[in-house]
């Protein structure tokens, strides 16, 4: 699956959806990685996430320390209850960059 | 304490999404309050997949087995798997000071359930991971300075 992608200020959105786990998280992993690899500050939206396992949060971290790496944003927007509550069992809610909303953007 | 099922499924990451469909059907059915089925969810979704990744290292032909009882106000979930042992000692959480991916999956096992055990299987293969949660007693699945 193929996830959409929008711009928004110097952002690129990658918007997540359905339940990220073992078996999506390699998809969404490698779609992660191309958008920094494009030299994209990226804003992952989990908006639409309806589930995520730790190989999903795996892929964000990831993510997030490949785009440090580079001096590239990367942040979370529109994290959903579930996969939230994945994160703070992780004690990754206050390492991530978390956006609700877009408008916090501008 | 009684038996309410028996599942086999293969060690496949495509078989997580229905074991989780299936775990939601059978806590409902048990009248689990809807945060505890979210952490049961949870843990049976990552204790399977620590089975696929470390016990099967990724082969999609191991046989894993969950068994579900019911126990007074409890539900005891057994996860048998049929690889190699594993070190019992070598299972825990890791730091999680140490941000990095993965590594997360017995943490947040321990983090929502109420009691977690790895036990020794008789047979000279296989391992035995026993967990078990109230049905309703809503606990944060959240906190971080719950004991392990």
């Amino acid at each position: 699956m193929k996830y959409p992608v929008t711009k928004h200020n110097n952002y690129t959105v990658l918007q997540l959806s359905g339940e990220i786990d073992l078996n999506e998280s390699p998809n969404a992993r490698k779609q992660i990685l191309e958008q920094i690899k494009r030299k994209n500050n990226l804003l992952v939206d989990l908006s639409a996430v309806e589930y995520i396992d730790s190989s999903g949060v795996a892929s964000l971290v990831e993510g997030f320390q490949t785009a440090r790496g580079k001096q590239l944003e990367f942040a979370l927007l529109g994290v959903s209850p579930s996969a939230m509550q994945v994160l703070q069992l992780a004690r990754l809610d206050t390492v991530f960059t978390i956006y609700q909303t877009l408008d916090e953007l501008d | 304490m009684i038996k309410l099922e028996r599942i086999h499924l293969l060690s496949r990451a495509d078989r997580l999404r229905p074991l989780r469909k299936f775990v939601r059907e059978l806590a409902v059915q048990q009248g689990c309050c809807t945060e505890n089925l979210d952490c049961m969810v949870m843990a049976i979704n990552e204790a399977c997949m620590n089975v696929m990744q470390h016990a099967y290292h990724s082969r999609d032909d191991g046989e894993i087995v969950v068994e579900f009882w019911r126990d007074a106000d409890e539900l005891l979930i057994r996860v048998y798997d049929f690889a190699d042992k594993v070190d019992l000692a070598a299972i825990k959480s890791r730091d999680l000071a140490d941000v990095r991916p993965g590594g997360l999956g017995v943490h947040i096992i321990h983090q929502v359930m109420d009691s977690v055990e790895y036990k020794n299987c008789d047979d000279p293969q296989g391992n035995l991971l026993e967990m078990r949660k109230k049905l309703n007693q809503p606990v944060k699945c959240n906190l971080s300075d719950k004991p392990q």
